[in-house]
This record gives C-alpha cells, structure tokens and sequence, in this order.
C-alpha cells in the first residue's frame, strides 16, 4: 500500500525543506575536525618568488610552533601550499580545487594583486574565509563587498602616501620628478595612486618622464641613462623583490643616486640582497611597521624572538613576506579563539568565523593591527632615510616617521583616488610621528 | 623636422649609445641562432636555454674565483672561459643524442622537441641555481665609468657596456667571416647551409659539420649570456625572453650573410632604446613592429635571398 502524495503534501514538505531545513542545519553544532587545513596561495616560482618562499617557510615554521603547542583550539594546523607562478588560470583552479576537495576551512591568498583580484570573487561564491595575507591593491575592497574576504596588513594606498608625506617633509623644495615602474596592475595603480595625492598635496610639480619597462625586466641602462640626462629632483620606484635589486646596482654603478632622490615605498625586501651597495640617505618604506631595527616595538621581547627565530631557522633575515605571512596566522588564532569564545567552546562554522573576523583587533609584536567593518586591516607605515649601523649587515631606516594607518588610509566606502584629491598642503606637517 | 632633431639630437646620441651594448648582446645570440638554422635547419628552442646556462656558469665561475682569492682581473677571461665550457659540454651530446633523431621528422616534432629540451634546461637551472636572483657584476666594476659629454654636462657610462661589449660583438662579427669565408671548415658549413643535398652528394661529412655548427651555435648563445652576466639579474625566465628576440632578428635578418644578423640586431637595439627616450610605452614592442614592418615589405627579411619553390 503507498500513500497518496497531495500538491498541498508537496508544497508542505517544500516549505519544510526550504525554509525551516537549512535553519536547523545551520544551527547544528560543527564538529571539531581532526586537523585544521589551511589553503596558502604563495610564488614558489620565477622572480616573485623572492617573496613567495620566505613567506612559505614562515608558515611552516609558525605551524610547526603552534602545533607543538597544541594546534588552534586544540586542532592541529595543516598548510596546503599552491605555487602562484603558473598564472591565475592555475590559481583559480588550484583555490577551487583545495576549498571542494580538500574541504580546507581558510584560504591564504595571495602575494600578487591580480591573484587577488581573482581570490575575492571566489571567497564570495563559496563562502568560504579568506585572508589576503601580501597582497596591496586598494580595489579589492574598494570595488565591492566580499563579506569572507580579510586583509590583515595594510595596503596600497597608505604604503605609498606615507613616503609621499615623508619626502614633502624631508625635501619639501623638490621640483621635478620621474618614475620608473614596473609594467603591471601594482606599477601603474601605485603611480596613480602617488600622482593623484601628490597633484593635491603639491600642485605644480613637473613629471619628466613616466617609464614603466616591461615586468621581470633585468637591464635598466636605457632607463638610467635617460633619467641621468634629466636630473630629475626626485626618482619614484614602487618596484620591489629582484628587479628593484637590479634597478639600484645598475643605477648605483652609474652615480644616478648621487643625482636625484630616490623613494622606494617597497624598499625594505631588496636592502638584504643590496647590502653595502644601497647608498644612505635614499626614502625606504615597507607595507607596515616592522623594519628590523624598529626603535620602540610593543613587545620588545615578542620582537626579538620573532627576528632571531626566523634567522636561526633559515640564516637570513625576515623580510615583509614573513611579518604579513605571521600577521595572517596571529590573525587565525585570534579570531577562532574569539568565534569559539562567541559559542561557548563549541567550534565555529564558515559564517561564525567570517563574523569572528570583522572588527578583529589583535596584537602584533610591534603594534596591533585592527580589521575594519570592509574587511581592510589598519596597519601603521614606517618610513625612513637609509642608512647604516654596526648591527645589520644592509640599510635600514633612520631619522623614522610613524604614520597611524586610519589617517593615511582612504575612509571605508570611499575609492583611494577619490580620497587623494581631497587631501591639502600642510598634511605632512599634521599626519606622522618621529619616532 | 629639423627643429626636433635639433632639439633631441643629443638625446638620439645616448640612446645610440644604450642601443649598442644592447645590440651586441642581441647580435652574438641571434648569430648562433642563424648559424645552427642555416645548417641543420631546425628551430632549435632550446638556444636560448644556452643564453642563461652561459650566463649563470659565468656567475659561478667569477663567485669561485673570488673565493678562490685569484686577482679581480681574472673574472673577464672567466666569461669566456664558462661561455667555451657550457657549449662544449651541452653542444656535442645534445646534437648526437637528440638531434640527429629527428632531421629528417617534420618541423612541428623538430620545434616540439627542442621545446621540451628547453623546459628541461629550464628545470635544471631551477635546480643548480634556486629561483632568487644571483648578480654577477664584478667585471663590470672591475672597468669603471666614463663620463660622456652631454649639453654642459656629463654622463656616466660603464665601460664594460660602451666599448667591451661593442669589441667583443665585433670581433665575433669579423672572427666569423674570415672563418666562413677563408677557411675549409667554414667553407664546407656555408656549402651545406647553400645546398645541403649537393654539399653532400660532393663528399661532405654532413654528420660532423652538424656536430660543429651545433656546438659553435651553442657557445655563441652561451657567449651572449655570459657577457649580459655583468649587466643584469639571472633569474628564471631569461632564456625566454632571449629566444623570443632572436627569433625576432633572423626572421627580421632573414637567413643569409651574418653581418645582416648584425645589422639588424643594431636595428632592433637603437629602436628600443629610442623607445625608451621618446616612446616608452613601445619599449617592449619595438623589436616586433620593427620586423613586422620590415616582412610586410621584403618577406624574405631584410637581408635573406627569395627561395624559389622546391617541389
């Protein structure tokens, strides 16, 4: 005998299915799992890999602490590492395939812009937490909503204020300026970036020449010997990792730094490889606060054991890469031990734990960093003159200024160009402080 | 007109200065190129592999010198010495072993295969060298600077770039005319490059004027590397880049007499440097809006002879 199935039956068990289903599993307590599997999109491959590698090694080299010291939430961390070489069309493939098939429960992605251009769509659809632990562009939370998508260190837009504030206060004479980026979205978003707050902040300066040679380019001489013909005041490069390495040698060789000033907002990775050979008295910036010789961090022994510990470990010292790649993990383990708090020991959903990251502050061995209600972090930006002392065997920032993230930052809802243009001479004489 | 040049002849003159090292670097790669194409008539790939081969043996032979405490000038004849090495290792057992398999296989296999060599060679530089960038300019600091004369002022060249570049690319140039030309050697190589069939019919060894044309193709291209060493970063992804523009010369070039591999090197590198000064957005299209140019108007490139249609 089998019952008779009615359309008032059909539409009943619908409404069950689709209304009051998915509420009950939602509610349904999330089984601790036996690992915590993490999803890191790093350049294990060609030129960026001056980046990728030493972030990889301090991923496995903070699990491994961690995990000895009883995982997060008393779950083991297990990385899953992709090579971001091949291009975006194997990074999308790669994201999909770890998050559907691997079931990783956060995403780490990723060191270049464009990958994160790519990474964020993905976090929306499948709902999935994802931290932008390198990359900078400012479109990524500029140019929609990604409620699963967190940036836990700071971005384009302070990284290249900052300097520009820097050099109106070190050089504020300057008249003429050349730059010299590399051919890609971060070479030309940042010179955009740059004119746009430099035409607010100092009308009138002349740009001699604006060059942007092809990404991965190794040979300068051209460039070099046409900005020795200029003698433009003040040379800008946001390049960075083995070209800016190259770009400095060969313009070193040739006395151009002894012409013009130099600003390299993302100077602090190539001063290891340049050694000696980087002269004093040039502008250097990272993305944050965390140079090496940092003169008043928060936790000074926290700071300490971090630097020697990563130099003990792989015999150099940690570069940008490795702070953001510690920021992304600290960042981990502060919002799952607040979504755990939040359900009284009980282990957090995908949903709970996004929400356990917006508004997250947590503390950094030389400041704290905060994420704001778009997901971008506020990271404070050092920036100073190079220069030399007995301890390292490279430059490293003098005569520092430290700018608080939120006032070179662009206000949430706001596009970064549109912020530029309502900034005023005289900031540079408000915003930052010596440190 | 006349009020431009006069305006911008003095930049002209640097950029013609830039475009000369870069020339050089270009010209002692694509001659090889031309030389193991006209000969054995495969696309070989895997020429620009020997580029970054040479170029990275060059680095490590400099940084084993300096540690060795030999005096800093030994680092110059080092380039050559790594140059002869790399081709002279890797020239012979890959003409023999691999190669000669497939001469007579269609151009699609031969390009297939010597891009697969390429990827290999590719790996095992991964391997031996690591991903970072490994700089090599001792003997470039070893000449110093030279201050050109520019409107009032000066201009600091490096001497490696202005005049040991340009002599060793000339001394090649000259090097292998008189070879091709008054030697039997190079007389057999240029009667195989004419007319393969005939040169062998008349009693030519073709197996070993295969096996020499390869392994001096390869020190060329090894050359190259080898002087660009002092002058940028090794990094993966070099060898690429040098391919791509070779193939860009000898196709502009077409095949025939070397110093049209020569010329048009020159062509191509005052064209990107004057990019550089006046058009920078063209810098890196230059080389080929140059050769498209150039096969529009004579297909057989600029110096090539037209082939007529063999059935």
């Amino acid at each position: 005998m089998t019952a008779e199935i009615t359309r008032r039956h059909a539409l009943l068990a619908a409404g069950f299915g689709g209304v009051l289903l998915p509420h009950t599993l939602s509610a349904q307590p999330v089984a601790k799992p036996a690992e915590l599997k993490v999803g890191i999109t790093t350049f294990l491959s060609g030129p960026a890999s001056v980046f990728g590698v030493p972030g990889r090694r301090a991923a496995e080299w903070l699990f491994d602490e961690i995990n000895r010291a009883g995982g997060i939430g008393g779950v083991p961390v297990r990385p899953f590492f992709v090579d971001e070489g091949p291009g975006t069309e194997h990074l999308v493939g790669e994201f999909r395939r770890l998050v559907q098939s691997e079931g990783v429960h956060v995403m780490f992605a990723s060191i270049s812009s464009g990958s994160c251009l790519a990474c964020t769509p993905l976090s929306d659809e499948l709902r999935k937490t994802t931290i932008l632990w390198d990359c900078g562009t400012q479109r990524s939370f500029e140019e929609g909503p990604h409620p699963f998508a967190f940036r836990t260190q700071g971005y384009g837009t302070p990284e290249v204020l900052a300097p520009l504030l820097y050099l109106l206060k070190h050089k504020p004479d300057f008249r003429s300026i050349a730059v010299l980026n590399q051919d890609y979205a971060w070479g030309r978003d940042s010179w955009e970036l740059w004119k746009t707050a430099m035409d607010a902040l100092k009308p009138g300066v002349r740009v001699v020449a604006e060059m942007f040679p092809r990404f991965n380019s190794t040979d300068f001489s051209t460039e070099i010997t046409r900005l020795l013909a200029l003698r433009p005041d003040v040379v800008l490069t946001t390049s960075w990792g083995g070209e800016l390495t190259t770009l400095i040698r060969q313009a070193t060789e040739r006395r151009l730094l002894e012409r013009s000033l130099f600003v390299m907002p993302v100077g602090e990775p190539s001063m290891p490889a340049l050694a000696r050979t980087m002269p004093a008295g040039h502008i250097i910036g990272a993305r944050g606060d965390h140079w090496i010789n940092h003169p008043a961090p928060r936790d000074r022994a926290a700071f300490d054991r971090f630097i020697e510990g990563y130099r003990t470990r792989f015999s150099e010292y940690p570069i940008y890469p490795v702070h953001h790649m510690a920021q992304a993990i600290w960042a981990l383990q502060a919002a799952y031990a607040k979504a755990i708090e939040a359900k009284s020991g009980g282990w957090p959903n995908d949903q709970e734990l996004a929400n356990a990251f917006r508004g997250l502050t947590f503390p950094t061995p030389t400041a704290s960093i905060t994420l704001r209600e778009d997901g971008q972090g506020l990271e404070e930006q050092i920036v100073g003159l190079s220069s030399f002392t007995e301890r390292f065997p490279y430059a490293v920032p003098e005569k520092m200024i430290r700018y608080p993230a939120a006032e070179i930052s662009a206000p949430v809802g706001q596009k970064s160009t549109d912020w530029l243009k309502t900034l005023r001479p005289g900031m540079e004489t408000r915003v930052g402080a010596a440190l | 007109m006349i009020d431009w040049f006069h305006e911008n002849g003095l930049l002209l003159g640097l950029a013609l200065l830039d475009g000369l090292a870069y020339a050089a670097l270009v010209f002692m790669v694509a001659v090889g190129l031309n030389l193991v194409f006209g000969v054995l008539r495969i696309l070989n790939v895997a020429h620009g592999s020997f580029y970054a081969i040479g170029a990275y043996a060059a680095a490590s032979l400099s940084a084993f010198i300096a540690a060795q405490g030999l005096p800093p000038w030994a680092a110059l004849p080092a380039l050559l010495v790594a140059a002869a090495l790399v081709g002279a290792l890797l020239g012979p057992p890959i003409e023999a072993l691999l190669l000669r398999r497939i001469y007579s296989g269609e151009p699609v296999i031969q390009l297939l295969v010597t891009f697969a060599l390429f990827m290999i060679l590719e790996d095992a530089q991964k391997l031996i060298w690591g991903v970072q960038p490994v700089s090599n300019d001792g003997a470039m600091r070893l000449l110093g600077t030279v201050d050109v004369p520019f409107a009032g002022d000066v201009i600091p060249f490096t001497a490696y770039q202005l005049f040991l570049l340009p002599a060793v690319a000339l001394a090649t140039l000259a090097g292998l005319a008189w070879f091709l030309r008054r030697t039997l050697t190079g007389r057999v190589i240029v009667a195989v490059t004419t007319d393969r069939e005939a040169a062998t019919a008349m009693g030519i060894d073709a197996k070993r004027v295969f096996l020499l044309t390869f392994t001096a193709g390869a020190m060329l291209a090894a050359l190259g590397g080898a002087l660009a060493s002092p002058t940028t970063a090794l990094v993966p992804g070099i060898g690429a880049q040098t391919i791509v523009l070779s193939f860009a010369v000898i196709a502009t070039a077409g095949l025939g007499r070397i110093e049209g591999a020569a010329l048009t090197a020159l062509l191509i590198g005052l064209g990107r440097s004057v990019a550089v000064y006046f058009a920078p957005e063209l810098e890196v299209v230059m080389p080929y809006i140059i050769m498209v140019a150039v096969l529009l108007v004579r297909p057989q490139g600029l110096f090539g002879a037209a082939e007529a249609r063999r059935i």
